[in-house]
């Protein structure tokens, strides 16, 4: 029955989509994390540049970023971001547009983390003589990074299926191995449902896990 | 700004004169970096007159890519919205029963098709229509976007309409079984008609997570939607790639920001609002009903709990 499966590499496509899904997570962590720094800091120029990027990014889609570093910045400006062979560009690539459309969404769910904790708080430590620097090391972090845990996990786990939007610039991963195999084997409910296996043992852990450990981290008020 | 007061006080002088430094050091940088992204495009000739002219004086560029380009966006991302409403709703409302398997059903289809990528759905869907159906390779796109569209939305609806149900207050449910509603009853002539109005920010704001989701078909089914017209465009106006891009993307984030700010503009108009019970599903609670294995309970819809309104 399963046969067909022969001549085909899926654990090296699901460990394509699970390295796109690292280093993107990584990237957009850093990025992200940036650019909302920018959006709370007391500079208008800054706050203002922070959302600008965030409404922008926010609402192209996904595909068109993607698509667009292939053939925009690859293909047009000869951007090749330090790779001399295809696979390696692309997936470079992919990357790139995975984090800079990620990063948005990172931004804001460490925004709306900061925004949970309630101005009191920071009205005390400011009252106990604290500076700027230790009201938000010592009061305003800890609490906002415990309440954004649950919305980053929705995070990485949308950026894990987002990475099956990579196919559409050839990266190797699962959907553009799924499209081969529907292409060229008979067996298309029996490969759809690998495929989708694939993904539910990808995202569903990730998301019980991180759902338990913000439950379990999450500050009661 | 809210998040102003949180982190900082009112600057003195020497705060002022800081943020003035930073506000040049951060223009200098950001100057550097749009130098440089004219420069490289410059160095390609991306930035002559001739390629972007196509979009400002010559209306065929619309009339032929552009706007049919869109319009196949929108019917596609209508339709898989008119679609998944229904669909999502039954499920949500299957979610609630009081019959474990009915609850148990649901909650697994709807788990599965939150936890599944939309391009896997849509692939599928795009060959089996090929292999079990006659619909001709023409329209095939299009009903294998909507059904990809559809049976990932469909599953999110279903988890904003639960969402919805759920904030509302439960003297509501109460005081309808009090005076004698059956079950069907209290969901059809209480809890429905509030709810929906409750979820109405979470439904447009899922309606621009639809639309962004089109231009997959676009890339890897051929469906001739907004980002597909990029090609035909570049082709035709001298490789002009760079500008074509840039005018897909402006008309992808105003049609987005739209509809984001009219999602942001009913929410706020619902939690202001006197006469309902000031039960909402926001639109930021959408990115958490997306994600598998994420239960929403009451206390996390944002101001939902807060339903005292004197």
């Amino acid at each position: 029955m399963f046969d067909f499966l022969k001549g085909y590499d899926l654990l090296a496509a699901f460990w394509v989509t699970v390295q796109l899904t690292f280093y993107s997570a990584v990237g957009s962590l850093i990025w992200g994390t940036v650019l909302a720094a920018m959006r709370v800091s007391p500079v208008p120029l800054m706050r203002g540049f922070g959302t600008a990027y965030v409404n922008v990014v926010r609402n192209i889609p996904l595909t068109v970023v993607i698509v667009f570093t292939s053939l925009g910045l690859f293909q047009t400006l000869g951007v090749t971001l330090g790779a001399a062979d295809f696979t390696t560009i692309n997936f470079r690539l992919a990357v790139l547009g995975l984090t800079a459309y990620t990063s948005s969404f990172v931004c804001e769910a460490l925004r709306s983390g900061i925004n949970t904790v309630p101005v009191g708080q920071t009205e005390a430590a400011r009252a106990i003589g604290l500076n700027f620097p230790q009201v938000l090391r010592l009061i305003v972090l800890p609490q906002a990074f415990r309440s954004v845990v649950g919305p980053l996990a929705s995070v990485l786990i949308a950026l894990t299926k987002n990475t099956t939007v990579a196919a559409a610039i050839g990266v190797a991963e699962a959907a553009a191995l799924m499209r081969v195999m529907i292409e060229n084997e008979a067996q298309l409910i029996l490969i759809s449902a690998i495929f989708a296996f694939g993904f539910i043992c990808l995202t569903l852990p990730t998301g019980l896990f991180l759902g338990w450990v913000s439950k379990k981290v999450s500050v009661r008020r | 700004m809210s998040s102003r007061s949180v982190l900082y006080d009112v600057p003195g002088p020497r705060a002022k004169k800081r943020n003035v430094l930073l506000t040049v050091l951060f223009l200098i940088a950001l100057a550097a970096l749009v130098w440089w992204v004219v420069q490289s495009l410059a160095d390609k000739n991306q930035l002559e007159w001739v390629k972007w002219r196509p979009f400002f004086t010559d209306s065929r560029a619309w009339s032929t890519y552009l706007l049919p380009g869109l319009e196949n966006t929108l019917i596609a991302a209508s339709l898989a919205m008119v679609i998944a409403l229904p669909l999502g709703a039954l499920f949500g409302i299957a979610r609630l029963s009081e019959h474990w398997w009915v609850r148990s059903t649901a909650g697994i289809v709807v788990e599965f098709f939150r936890a599944i990528p939309v391009l896997i759905l849509m692939l599928f869907a795009n060959a089996a229509y090929s292999e079990f159906t006659d619909i001709s390779p023409d329209s095939r796109p299009l009903y294998a976007v909507v059904t990809g569209l559809v049976l990932y939305n469909a599953s999110v609806l279903a988890e904003i309409v639960r969402a919805g149900i759920l904030s509302l207050p439960s003297g509501q449910s109460d005081a309808a079984k009090a005076i004698g509603m059956r079950k069907s009853q209290v969901m059809r002539h209480v809890l429905l008609p509030q709810s929906v109005t409750a979820m109405l920010p979470a439904i447009v704001s899922q309606l621009v997570v639809i639309v962004k989701d089109t231009a997959l078909g676009g890339a890897l089914l051929g469906f001739s939607e907004l980002l597909a017209s990029v090609r035909p465009m570049s082709a035709n106006y001298g490789a002009n790639t760079i500008a074509s891009f840039t005018v897909v993307a402006v008309v992808f984030v105003v049609l987005n920001f739209a509809l984001t700010s009219f999602a942001s503009w009913l929410e706020s108009r619902l939690r202001r609002g006197k006469r309902s019970t000031g039960a909402v599903v926001g639109a930021d609670a959408v990115d958490q009903l997306a994600t598998p294995g994420e239960r929403v309970s009451h206390d996390d819809l944002g101001g939902a709990g807060g339903t005292s309104s004197t």
